[in-house]
């Protein structure tokens, strides 16, 4: 299996208010078409490694490989531009862009991509919207749809750029039993049909239960 | 790699969405350009006008006979105290005459320059005006009239009467209009007036002369050359003063000099002679300018203020951008573009504005006694005071936007998404 992901000897602390060292040596892989999931308790460092593997946080030593390319140590401006191909986010709160229509804000990460004319972004853009059922709202505001329907666009807009993986930091976190189902199923879909990789930090064991592999952390460490 | 149609759509979503907030930067930047457009523009109306009112009766080249001590006094031309210091006391003024010496022959070669536009001769006489028992001192000014009326406005300050009717009329004269309410005259009534030695001339009025400076007006009138030098009793060469009418103003400095030179005599260029006159327009200019800027400035913090605002609610927005894939640079481009937009709108509608308040301004009536070809408040319409009141806009936007957005360029995303 191809790893998609994979870091090297990651360690991380945080400053303030006084040194704490959340990272300890962590060093692991995801594959092609993998379904993993991070467990842990709070504070074991989950979000912290999720935030560094999504490029965002830049602030610790270590090495971080996305498509057996290195990342580590890039500018901010090629970040920006790999976490838009490469990488969808899904949150725990869904986080849309308010102002803007449900179709606009799936559009938007393509928009910024401009590989695409704007006919055939918009084209995906339904086709995504579609796949999880939520097509009848493209033309909502965001801000109008419920919290399992945002959090269905999230996933929509994730998707828009066909990325290389997909992390979510507790995405059914916010959502109840019914909607969090949902999302499972979806990821579960993507995963198979599509050959999807997917990373996500969870606390809801039945959740990463169904997962194809549980990564566990407590006190900055993997355990094995 | 800028995609510069996202990020200007996500811009005016930003705007259009705060409407209230958008339409109130836009009005302070509406409110300092127009303001800027209209008080510029009044204020260098004025400054024209004035400096016409004053200029204008001024010639280019003022040449005439000074009286003033000799700069050689007789002990200087004996060489055996070339090496002494004297000291010579009670020095008196050298006698001289007050006409120019060779008078017509200078004014023929000036005419001949290229760069004079017009020399006319003028003959100053003190006077006295008679009125029943009352003597007023003045001036008896000798003028070429039709040379005159070409090369100065002084056709516009003869308020009654015409400058023709004065070359018509060998006894004519054109009353000060200071002069002419002291002593209850008009147009048609006579004016005696009596020279220094004592001889009393009656002069027919032929017109009534106001250039709005009281001081004149209430001692100066003019008449022909020939009347004067005839009061005088005086030949035809009489002439004490000579003025200049250059093509390039520019010039006159140097020209003067030479004049002085060539011709033995006093020149005085216009510079000189109203230096302290452009002190004043510099220094009301100054004012306006520190007035607009201070407007732009206060618009410029109104945008600060509200990108600022602005900021503060769209974080999670930013965040959001930022995860997406958008740079920090496109973020803050977003945030300036609307600077820019919010600089560029209400510039514009602040030009408009200026120049429908300065088109009001220009037609508000405006009759004062002092100026009487005035009838509305003059105003400046230079186009060169509009670009300067947009390029001020963008400019105070430009500076206005980009402290707040470089600030959304370095917001962290995680730590808003982690909400820490």
């Amino acid at each position: 299996m191809r790893p998609v992901l994979a870091t090297e000897h990651i360690d991380k602390h945080f400053h303030k208010p006084k040194d704490f060292h959340v990272l300890k040596d962590i060093t692991f892989s995801v594959g092609q078409g993998e379904f993993a999931s991070i467990m842990g308790k709070s504070g074991s460092g989950k979000s912290t490694l999720l935030y560094i593997l999504s490029t965002m946080d830049t602030d610790y030593t270590g090495k971080l490989f996305i498509n057996n390319e290195l990342v580590t140590g890039k500018s901010q401006q090629e970040l920006s531009s790999i976490r838009n191909r490469n990488i969808g986010f899904v949150f725990q709160f869904h986080y849309l862009l308010s102002e803007f229509s449900v179709l606009e804000n799936v559009m938007l990460p393509a928009k910024k991509l401009a590989e695409k004319s704007h006919a055939e972004i918009e084209h995906d853009a339904m086709e995504k919207l579609r796949m999880l059922h939520i097509d009848n709202l493209a033309k909502q505001r965001a801000s109008r749809i419920s919290g399992g329907e945002k959090q269905r666009v999230a996933i929509a807009r994730a998707l828009i750029n066909s990325p290389t993986i997909l992390m979510g930091d507790e995405p059914t976190g916010n959502l109840d039993s019914h909607n969090s189902e949902n999302v499972f199923n979806i990821f579960k879909r993507l995963k198979e049909e599509e050959g999807l990789s997917l990373l996500v930090v969870t606390h809801d064991e039945d959740f990463a239960k169904r997962t194809d592999r549980i990564i566990l952390m407590e006190d900055g460490r993997i355990i094995p | 790699m800028t995609n510069w149609k996202v990020i200007l759509n996500i811009a005016k979503t930003h705007l259009l969405t705060k409407m209230k907030s958008t339409a109130t930067a836009t009005l302070g930047v509406t409110f300092g350009i127009g303001a800027y457009i209209t008080l510029v523009s009044f204020m260098t109306g004025l400054n024209g006008m004035l400096d016409d009112l004053i200029l204008n009766q001024t010639p280019h080249i003022h040449i005439y006979n000074e009286i003033e001590p000799s700069k050689k006094q007789p002990i200087k031309y004996a060489t055996e105290f070339e090496d002494a210091l004297n000291v010579v006391h009670s020095i008196k003024p050298k006698k001289g005459q007050k006409k120019i010496h060779n008078a017509l022959p200078i004014l023929n070669y000036l005419k001949q320059d290229k760069n004079v536009k017009g020399a006319t001769p003028q003959i100053r006489a003190q006077i006295f005006y008679l009125s029943g028992s009352i003597e007023l001192g003045g001036n008896l000014v000798g003028v070429d009239i039709m040379e005159e009326v070409r090369l100065s406005n002084i056709q516009d300050n003869i308020v009654e009467g015409s400058p023709e009717a004065l070359k018509n009329n060998q006894n004519g004269i054109l009353l000060g209009a200071g002069l002419a309410k002291k002593m209850s005259l008009n147009v048609g009534d006579r004016v005696q007036v009596s020279t220094v030695a004592g001889a009393i001339f009656p002069l027919k009025i032929v017109g009534i002369y106001q250039s709005g400076i009281a001081e004149i007006d209430n001692i100066q009138s003019f008449t022909n050359i020939k009347t004067v030098q005839r009061i005088l009793g005086e030949a035809e060469n009489y002439v004490t003063d000579i003025n200049v009418k250059l093509l390039d103003i520019a010039q006159a400095v140097t020209m003067a000099k030479n004049m002085e030179q060539q011709f033995q005599i006093k020149a005085t260029d216009i510079n000189e002679a109203n230096a302290q006159f452009e002190t004043g327009s510099n220094i009301r200019n100054l004012i306006t300018y520190a007035v607009s800027i201070t407007l732009l400035i206060v618009a410029g913090f109104g945008i600060y203020n509200i990108l600022n605002m602005l900021i503060y609610e769209k974080m999670k927005d930013i965040a959001i951008l930022k995860a997406t894939g958008f740079s920090g640079r496109d973020v803050q481009l977003i945030f300036m573009s609307q600077a820019m937009i919010i600089g560029t709108i209400g510039g514009i509608i602040g030009l408009v504005v200026g120049f429908g308040l300065s088109v009001l301004i220009d037609n508000a009536p405006f009759n004062t006694e002092a100026l009487p070809t005035i009838t509305t408040y003059p105003v400046n319409f230079k186009v060169g005071y509009y670009i300067i009141g947009i390029t001020f806009a963008l400019l105070s936007t430009f500076i206005a936007g980009y402290l707040p957005s470089n600030k959304a360029r370095r917001i962290d995303p995680v730590r808003i998404i982690r909400g820490t």
